[in-house]
């Protein structure tokens, strides 16, 4: 029993990784949690960072890495992905990110861990972890409240061991047409039956057991979920984009206690100062200005950098076009340089691709900056990260360099000459 | 020297129509094409080659000299400290050192660059306008696999409120297509991104119509219960086409020729389709995979007819020496793929490897979002060629949005190029077109500056922005 229990643990740590000791040097290091650090170093130790300073003792046997006039920084977060959970543009070939069974619950299907699809075989988490992006949320599709999202690493054969934190966050979308209602009054409503049913039935479960109860909005496995949502412990990210409704939904978070994250708010600008009342986190993209419907009207590039301006804890994620949410959850980095030439500070926008969704979704502790005790995800730039021409060079999860060839890759180099080499085209 | 060409162009397209052309009356005017047949013979029942003409004439402009800049020129190496006058909604002068006329506004463009406005070739600005409304769906005639008789611009609402944010991102032309949900979508037509009442206010002047195709998946999909429901329907569908279309061109040729008897019945949709067969329509082909757009160029030989692009193309760098051979541009993505299965293989290196094999690669958008940053789209597509060793310069990759995409719409005579002689649709970028950090500062359309961001005074609204959409402060 002991020796397989050893046997389990010697697995699900690398040795390689563990037995490593790596100093990043003479690089720009930008630990995110403080001020950049000119010809900096980084050690990882066991996967971890155990030091990063301007002058930082590199122990003995340590495996240099130079990084001189490369830029060093947190491996990305992208927190608004379906990575894993569809293939080909079909969520049936893959994990899938919908829970069907919200379509007879009008909606609500808080009880769906979108993660535990996630296939960790597939083609586009070895492209997106190439690009720097060493960690992302996975989440539900839609729904009126969707399901469970979690946070992972983009390494492991395993989603157990992908994991950084699950569940790490309840999502919602601000709309009618997502539960299947009408009106914003109706929907207001439902949301209303929803939490006072949870807040009821955790008083009630014995009764709620032996039948005893009124019927409820939602199924026991989705009061159940509700429950940190209604704590106010789990963050609720709801999708909401219309200055009204932003202002409903936050009169809604002061009213329950809940712990609010808007996700989309393209008109979040109009009203950047209540957000930073509330104190809100905003995820938001830079790459998006079109009134695609009367909600997004006055959707702007600006709205990051605005947000930020006025205080609100801003996340970027992608909302560019080209599949950001799967096969594009790479090009976060673009979103990034957007968000600075449409008026964010760098370093902010650094901040919103790294320790702002850390912070926010509770794993602030293990990702997120470059400090010791962290997780050693860390990537080694060409050059300024959110340049097009930038590449990053080498990219650590957990402090093992991640390669590989992904699938785009094989197929390039099979078409660099034409024909190819097995016959004719 | 620039009417000249135009006149002699115009008359090479109508020599390759018919004999009987000879009859007709060629203005050469370079604002609006002359019609290849008599105006006014609609009502006779024979065929007007341009009933919708266009009104479009170019804003009032200043005699305007950018120094000091770095201009991608579009032939041959930039220009790092040059100059570029516009008069008269013309390219007067390039070079290191051009004096300023009396009275000409006179920009300094220290650390900025000019390259020819941005020209896409494949949006739906207009035609699947914003805000997205069921009433506004008017992009794609899904009623039946073929509807070669259907025109993109009879859809287009000019008051789209994408236009002018294309324009910011220094597009000055589009081309707007019918959807993919056809084997044969219908013509597309080629606007100038300014803002005008009606759609014929902004049809770009003498541009050749392109007829939209589309292979795989899509149509097959949308018919898969009345057929085509399989990719070979699809191409037993294009033939079928064809094959009527052909026998149309030579009843009608015949006739023009020699003005025997009634005139055959017209057909809209085979009327289309012959003026492709006569060289006069250009074909956009909505194709993926590299074994479908081979098929693809085999029909267009079966028919005599060259297409002129393939879009999305996101295998062409599997055939990318066939296109070469073949004289097809690719109108591509940077990194879009495996959204579908046709999708499945798109890689970043595409462009860079169809450019690198000799064919005329193109950064299009199929996206108003896209179609507003397709500097960066090139950036991206840039950095994929050099990672894997292609070398390719800044110029050339700026090429992939101005000149390559002006030669597939056939417009390369006019726009596409900062050389003296072209129209002076010009934008003056903040920095280095291929870095994320820069913009569109100011957007010259023949002559007149219709954007300038630090002036937000003078934006273009649309009037659905009016009421709903507060002025923009800062871009937008």
């Amino acid at each position: 029993m002991r020796a397989l229990r050893n046997l389990l643990i010697a697995a699900a740590i690398p040795a390689a990784a563990s037995a490593q000791t790596i100093a990043i040097t003479g690089g720009t290091v930008f630990p995110v949690s403080g001020p950049r650090i000119e010809r900096g170093t980084v050690v990882i130790t066991n996967g971890k960072i155990t030091a990063v300073g301007a002058n930082v003792a590199i122990p003995d046997g340590a495996q240099r890495i130079d990084a001189t006039g490369k830029w060093v920084t947190p491996g990305l977060i992208n927190a608004a992905t379906n990575l894993g959970l569809s293939e080909a543009g079909s969520p049936q070939f893959s994990g899938g990110y919908n829970d069907v069974g919200s379509t007879r619950t009008k909606g609500i299907s808080a009880a769906f861990d979108a993660w535990e699809g996630i296939n960790p075989a597939s083609t586009y988490i070895i492209p997106t972890r190439q690009d720097g992006i060493t960690s992302v949320m996975v989440g539900p599709g839609g729904g009126l409240i969707g399901g469970r999202a979690a946070m992972v690493d983009l390494a492991g054969a395993t989603v157990a061991s992908m994991l950084v934190r699950a569940p790490a966050a309840m999502t919602a979308t601000f709309d009618p047409s997502a539960g299947s209602l009408q009106s914003r009054g109706e929907l207001i409503g439902a949301l209303r039956d929803l939490i006072a049913d949870a807040k009821v039935y955790a008083t009630r479960r014995a009764a709620y057991e032996s039948n005893q109860t009124r019927t409820f909005a939602a199924t026991k496995a989705d009061l159940e979920a509700l429950q940190p949502v209604v704590a106010g412990t789990m963050p609720l990210v709801v999708a909401v984009d219309r200055v009204s409704d932003i202002l409903a939904v936050l009169a809604m978070g002061r009213q329950y206690k809940l712990k609010l994250v808007l996700l989309g708010a393209a008109e979040g600008w109009q009203v950047a100062a209540e957000l930073k009342a509330a104190n809100v986190p905003v995820m938001v993209g830079a790459m998006s200005n079109i009134p695609t419907t009367f909600n997004t009207l006055n959707s702007r590039q600006e709205n990051a950098g605005l947000l930020r301006a006025a205080g609100v804890q801003v996340i970027l994620i992608g909302n560019g076009p080209g599949d950001g949410a799967s096969f594009n959850v790479r090009n976060i980095r673009q979103e990034a340089g957007n968000a600075v030439a449409y008026g964010m500070n760098w370093d902010d926008a650094l901040r919103a691709v790294t320790l702002a969704p850390a912070e926010t979704f509770g794993v602030a502790d293990k990702i997120g900056s470059l400090q010791a005790g962290r997780a050693a995800n860390v990537v080694i730039w060409s050059a300024d990260p959110f340049e097009i021409s930038t590449r990053a060079e080498q990219v650590f999860i957990r402090g093992v360099l991640q390669g590989g060839k992904s699938r785009q890759d094989e197929l390039a180099e099979r078409y660099r000459r034409l024909p190819p080499p097995f016959g004719n085209p | 020297m620039y009417a000249l060409l135009k006149g002699r162009r115009l008359k090479i397209a109508l020599a390759a129509i018919a004999t009987a052309a000879a009859a007709t009356t060629v203005s050469g005017q370079a604002t609006s094409p002359a019609p290849i047949w008599p105006a006014g013979l609609g009502a006779v029942s024979a065929p007007n080659a341009d009933p919708f003409p266009s009104t479009y004439r170019p804003f009032p402009s200043r005699p305007t000299l950018i120094r000091n800049v770095r201009i991608f020129t579009g032939v041959g190496p930039a220009i790092a400290n040059g100059s570029v006058l516009i008069e008269n909604g013309r390219i007067t002068a390039v070079g290191a050192n051009v004096a300023a006329p009396a009275g000409a506004v006179v920009i300094d463009g220290a650390g900025k660059s000019v390259t020819a406005g941005v020209i896409d070739t494949h949006t739906h600005l207009g035609v699947y306008p914003a805000p997205g409304t069921a009433a506004h769906n008017d992009g794609n005639e899904a009623t039946a696999p073929v509807t070669a008789h259907v025109w993109a611009e009879h859809s287009v609402w000019p008051q789209d409120p994408q236009f002018p944010r294309d324009l910011a991102g220094g597009v000055t032309t589009v081309q707007v297509l019918p959807g993919s949900a056809n084997l044969i979508g219908g013509r597309s037509t080629v606007l100038k991104v300014v803002p005008s009442r009606t759609v014929q206010g902004m049809k770009f002047p003498g541009a050749k119509y392109g007829l939209k195709m589309a292979c795989g998946e899509n149509p097959k999909r949308v018919y898969a219960s009345r057929g085509p429901s399989t990719r070979m329907a699809n191409v037993a569908g294009y033939r079928n086409a064809w094959i009527a279309a052909e026998q149309y061109r030579r009843r009608w040729d015949k006739w023009l020729a020699d003005r025997q008897g009634d005139p055959p019945a017209r057909d809209l949709g085979n009327e289309t389709l012959a003026e492709v067969l006569r060289g006069n329509i250009l074909v956009h082909n909505h194709c993926y995979q590299a074994d479908e757009m081979a098929q693809m160029i085999d029909i267009a030989k079966e028919f005599g007819y060259q297409i002129r692009s393939f879009h999305h193309g996101v295998e062409a760098y599997k055939i990318a020496d066939v296109l070469a051979r073949e004289g097809i541009s690719g109108s591509l993505w940077a990194d879009w793929g495996g959204f579908k299965m046709e999708a499945l293989d798109g890689i970043r290196a595409n462009i860079a490897l169809v450019h690198a094999a000799g064919a005329r690669a193109i950064v299009h958008s199929d996206d108003a979002s896209g179609s507003q940053r397709l500097n960066q789209e090139a950036a991206k597509a840039l950095a994929a060629g050099r990672a894997i060793g292609l070398t390719i310069s800044d110029e050339e990759a700026v090429r992939w949005f101005t000149a390559n995409p002006a030669w597939a719409l056939g417009i390369d005579d006019r726009v596409g190029t900062v050389e003296v002689g072209k129209n002076a649709d010009i934008v003056l970028w903040s920095g280095n077109p291929l870095s994320v950090y820069t913009r569109a500062e100011k957007v010259w359309v023949d002559g007149a500056m219709l954007f300038d961001r630090l002036d937000p005074a003078r934006r273009w609204r649309t009037d659905f922005e009016l009421g709903y959409i507060a002025p923009a402060g800062g871009s937008r």
